[in-house]
């Protein structure tokens, strides 16, 4: 499999690192009353047979944080973004 | 003997000739040969014996698939065991073994299996050796695996030397016959970049092997003119002796090209093979097809092969597979086998056919309609027909053609399952997407006509395709022949695992009517041809047993690697000292010096103990801490990850990191910190120091210090993009040492410059930039990981040894030691410090005793999830000490704590000691363990019970800090 990394272009899946599902949002709340909501973010991970945007560490490049978007069951790559760009458009599109 | 070869034509270069080996025995060739071919036109048609009965074999095909005559090629270290003879380009001083015969291929003392051979049925291991159950570890299995295998591998260290390599294309062109060539062509013309791969020496498939007319020519000129054209074009790569394996995802293709295995030795400047990935925008598979043998009696003797393989012996070897022939076919091709042959000056007897009527040119060959080869004579060679009617026919060679199955392995390596065609009678490629177009024989288009118009379309990768040249195209018709029923030997589907047609409604009739479920239990596919020959004539007797379809029935699943890829190329230069990186510390050469014992610690090399004449490591580590302790010691603590933090959030940011806070740490101080994972258990820890008000410096575990890096980014990237901070990690910018003991200060007051040390200028977690012997740059921390007064002194690592042998030098006059990780490990034992032992992925601040860390004023990773009731009940495990009730007993590491009296079980379970070690300051053997509401414990007699070692030892629970409670030496 080949990643399009933002920073480095097309590199081989060898160098990236693999987080999972990349739609968990940390809460921003310590309060008590948001303990269900930690314990989705800590759990919850969805694994669709499809379309699904992962995290990735591009660990053996230029470090960054990415998020890929690609379909689990054909490997078809559609797009890849930094996390940060991944977080600034709403619910995400990598 | 009598020769074979004949007299005239053939791509063989008659003018030079080769000397070779096969089993002791000499024999010549001409370049352009093969092992096979060489064989065979030297009159060798035995050249193997078979898996299970250890039949007599020669060859069958000409070509990758060959189940048979299969040698050990090369002597001593370059041995190589399976390989195929009909693969192996001949050259000088080749030397070759046939294999699985015992005392020779002649004389075969296992082919006594084969009178045996009502026992050695399908599922003949499963029924046999399963009882008594004793048996089978001691008596069964050793008398299997002898009786098993093929070739034997060489015990020596191969010689040579594996590469990998990389390569990007517009086009790969898969295969170089018609198809492939003239795809290859239209791309190159076009100015795309283009890699032309071939599993043969000599590029140009199946055109090198039939006799065909293109452009008026003959379809080798033609290939030539082709191969030339490409040749010439700097946009074009051929690839000859390259085997393209699988297809993976993003269209990247693995091959082994084969630089110099048709050498004796390769030159010491390349390699033997080369192993590539193949990164194509896009790949055309012009792979070609594969022809069945039949099911009928003897179809494995000797000079019975596929009739495509006894021409391409005669139209490409000029050698003759016998002096007279018979052929038996169900489809028109077969027709051209005798054909060829009769043109060579070869007689041919008759043409078998099973169909009632065709129109195929026999060439005044007699044609026998609508009959069968049920039975062929002989033993080591054909000798004689029978056909199912009882006609005799006498003949020395018999060429089998039960069809053609398009070659579309690479094509089903993702996952596509190919479909039935009854037209070709074939299975025909899956849909492959855009980027991988299957043409020509593969797509099972079996006109010459249609495959140079379909390699022209695949290889235009824009606007119309090119015409193509004109062609003379064969006649093909087929109908389906899988298994003459009326053939009274054994007629076999897959030749080199034995499995023969009867096998498969065997199979049936006992239940594993799936074919996945038959190909196991028949071993039908299972051997290094992978199915090649055998699988769709095993799935026909399988849908007719069953009462299915082809379709129904269906193909097992096809993986990579097309052919077996050798380990060497997998392994390519990554061997020995390459396999991976040794990490030196800036200090390795002092410690070298100093006699140290190294250790490896994932890829650090890290000094142990210094033995002294005659010690082994506990005595020289027991020596180094009672030494620290009483004096002075020096350890190398480089391996610690060093992580430089900055920014005007630097503060912020580690307050989210660690449970406790930094953004209060005093300039010039240091802080212990605790790092957990977002559930709340302990991630890592470490001492950090503030520098300046935006500048940190953190330490990790040695072990830990590549995947803390990883979070912070994460951290940082992810979860807090706002906050303004940079870090980098400067592990190995930095040496450092710990010195540590009652004169440790008095030491380091001797290198360091302009600074009287005491307990104000350099107080207790003090972190300083100071310079040492008169300007080297250095950072001083005061930190005590032994228990001792205690610094710790960074200097850039290319300063490390000189300063450290300062250091030494120094130290002196105090009696200063070296110590190891040994005895750093030994002391914080008798501290009570926890480390990897302790930080094992199960404990929370709390269980540590570090519980009061954890900050209430902030955020940071793990606070809410280490507030679940779960991580804070008070009957969680938490880290105690423990010795033992008399002195002169050992604990052991591992070992489980038991109340007094219960016996050992998982509901009795207390605990378990995770860290041991010799207490030369106790004299004794010290620990600590996880034990339930430890703390509440201090004092209980328990049992230690090692069940792995059969010991046990009562134990005290006691106080983490075995040696100095009031921490009196600290701060001495």
């Amino acid at each position: 499999m080949l990643i399009p990394c933002p920073h480095c272009g097309t590199r081989p899946v060898e160098e990236f690192t693999f987080l999972g599902d990349a739609s968990v949002k940390r809460p921003a709340s310590n309060d008590p009353s948001s303990m269900e909501q930690w314990y989705d973010y800590v759990y919850l991970r969805n694994n669709p047979k499809g379309r699904f945007d992962e995290f990735v560490h591009h660990s053996g490049g230029c470090r960054a944080w990415l998020v890929i978007s690609r379909d689990t069951e054909t490997h078809e790559v559609f797009g890849c973004v930094t996390v940060r760009d991944y977080g600034k458009t709403k619910g995400g599109k990598a | 003997m009598t020769s074979y070869r004949l007299s005239s034509g053939g791509l063989i270069d008659r003018t030079a000739s080769l000397n070779f080996k096969f089993d002791g025995k000499s024999f010549t060739g001409h370049p352009g040969d093969t092992l096979a071919s060489a064989l065979i036109a030297n009159g060798v048609h035995l050249m193997g014996r078979s898996f299970k009965y250890h039949r007599p074999r020669g060859v069958i095909t000409a070509g990758a698939a060959e189940p048979n005559a299969l040698v050990e090629l090369r002597e001593g270290g370059r041995k190589e065991a399976n390989t195929r003879a009909t693969m192996i380009e001949l050259y000088e001083g080749l030397t070759a073994q046939s294999q699985n015969r015992w005392p020779s291929l002649d004389f075969d003392i296992g082919a006594i299996n084969s009178l045996a051979s009502s026992m050695f049925v399908a599922g003949f291991y499963y029924k046999t050796f399963m009882w008594p159950k004793s048996f089978w570890e001691k008596i069964y299995e050793p008398i299997i695996r002898k009786a098993a295998g093929l070739g034997t591998a060489s015990k020596e260290a191969d010689p040579d030397k594996y590469e990998k390599a990389y390569a990007h294309c517009d086009l790969l062109v898969i295969g170089s016959g018609p198809t492939g060539l003239m795809a290859a062509l239209t791309a190159g013309r076009s100015g795309a970049r283009v890699i032309l791969a071939d599993e043969s020496a000599r590029l140009g498939g199946s055109l090198l092997n039939e006799r065909e007319e293109i452009d008026g020519d003959s379809g080798i000129a033609w290939a030539d003119g082709v191969i030339a054209e490409l040749g010439s074009m700097p946009n074009v790569t051929l690839m000859p002796r390259t085997t393209v394996f699988g297809w993976y995802d993003g269209n990247i293709f693995g091959a082994a090209e084969r630089v110099n295995d048709h050498v004796i030795a390769p030159s010491p400047y390349e390699p033997r093979q080369r192993y590539w990935r193949i990164i194509a925008k896009k790949a055309v598979l012009a792979a070609g097809a594969e022809e069945r043998p039949v099911a009928f009696g003897g179809n494995d003797i000797p000079g019975v092969m596929l009739a495509s393989a006894m021409r391409t012996y005669a139209n490409r070897y000029a050698a003759a597979a016998g002096k007279s022939v018979v052929v038996f076919t169900n489809n028109d091709s077969g027709y051209r086998t005798a054909r060829d042959m009769k043109a060579h000056g070869v007689h041919v007897e008759a043409i078998v056919d099973s169909r009632s009527e065709s129109k195929a040119d026999a060439g005044g060959v007699p044609v026998l309609r609508g009959r069968r080869i049920a039975d062929v004579g002989g033993k080591k060679l054909a000798a004689g027909i029978e056909l199912d009617d009882h006609t005799h026919i006498g003949c020395d060679a018999v060429a089998m053609s039960g069809g053609w199955s398009p070659i579309v392995n690479l094509a089903c390596h993702r996952g596509g399952r190919p479909a039935w065609n009854d037209q070709i009678l074939g299975f025909v490629p899956p849909d492959t997407g855009k980027d991988f177009i299957v043409a020509g024989a593969a797509a099972g288009r079996m006109l010459l006509s249609e495959c140079l118009a379909d390699g022209a379309r695949a290889g235009t990768l824009k606007g119309k395709a090119p015409a193509t040249p004109k062609c003379r195209d064969e006649a093909f018709a087929i109908a389906p022949l899988w298994w003459v029923k009326e053939s009274h030997g054994k007629a076999f589907i897959d030749y080199q695992n034995d499995s023969t047609a009867k096998d498969l409604p065997l199979a049936a009739r006992e239940g594993y009517r799936d074919i996945e479920l038959a190909k196991r239990y028949t071993t039908t596919g299972m051997a290094t041809d992978q199915g090649k020959l055998g699988n769709v004539n095993a799935i026909a007797i399988l849908a007719e047993a069953t009462g299915k379809s082809m379709e129904q029935v269906g193909t097992t699943t096809f993986r990579p690697y097309y052919t077996p890829v050798s380990f060497g190329a997998f392994a390519g230069p990554f061997h020995g000292h390459h396999f991976q990186p040794v990490r030196k510390t800036p200090l390795h050469d002092w410690a070298d010096e100093l006699g140290a014992v190294f250790v490896e610690t994932g890829l650090w090399m890290r000094s142990s103990w210094f033995p002294l004449e005659g010690e082994d490591w506990l005595a020289a580590a027991s020596r180094e801490v009672v030494a620290t302790r009483e004096r002075v010691g020096i350890c190398d603590v480089s391996t610690l990850g060093k992580i430089d933090v900055q920014g005007k959030d630097a503060g912020a940011f580690l307050d989210k990191l660690y449970c406790n806070t930094f953004s209060t740490l005093a300039v010039g101080r240091a802080r212990y910190g605790l790092m957990l994972r977002e559930d709340g258990i302990v991630y890592d820890d470490g001492t950090t120091s503030r520098l300046a008000d935006d500048h940190y410096v953190m330490t990790t575990t040695t072990a830990n210090a590549a995947k803390v890096m990883a979070q912070m980014e994460f951290a940082h990237q992810a979860l807090f993009p706002e906050l303004d901070v940079t870090y980098v990690t400067v592990t190995e910018q930095w040496a450092q040492m710990a010195v540590a003991g009652p004169k440790a200060r008095a030491t380091l007051q001797k290198i360091v410059d302009g600074l009287e040390m005491n307990d104000q200028s350099v107080p207790y977690m003090a972190a300083l930039e100071v310079t040492v012997l008169n300007g080297v740059p250095a950072r001083l921390f005061r930190l005590s990981f032994s228990g001792e007064h205690a610094y710790e002194l960074a200097v850039p690592a290319d300063y490390g040894n000189m300063v450290a042998r300062a250091v030494m030098q120094a130290g002196d006059e105090f009696g200063i030691v070296p110590y190891g990780v040994e005895a750093l490990s030994i002391m914080r034992i008798e501290k009570g410090h926890v480390a990897g032992g302790e930080l094992n992925g199960t404990t929370t601040a709390a269980d540590l005793g570090l519980g009061k860390m954890m900050s209430s004023k902030k955020d940071y990773i793990g606070r809410m999830m280490a507030q679940r009731p779960g991580l804070t009940d008070p009957n969680r495990q938490c880290v105690v000490g423990i010795r033992p009730v008399d002195p002169q007993d050992r604990i052991r590491s591992g070992s489980h704590i038991l109340k007094d009296g219960d016996r050992p079980s998982m509901a009795a379970d207390q605990g378990y000691v995770c860290s041991v070690a010799w207490s030369p300051m106790l004299n004794m053997w010290i620990g600590l363990a996880l034990i339930a509401n430890g703390r509440a414990r201090h004092g209980e007699v328990v049992q230690v019970w090692d069940g792995l070692r059969g010991h046990k030892v009562m134990g005290e629970i006691c106080d983490p800090v075995h040696f100095d409670k009031e921490n009196k030496r600290l701060h001495a």
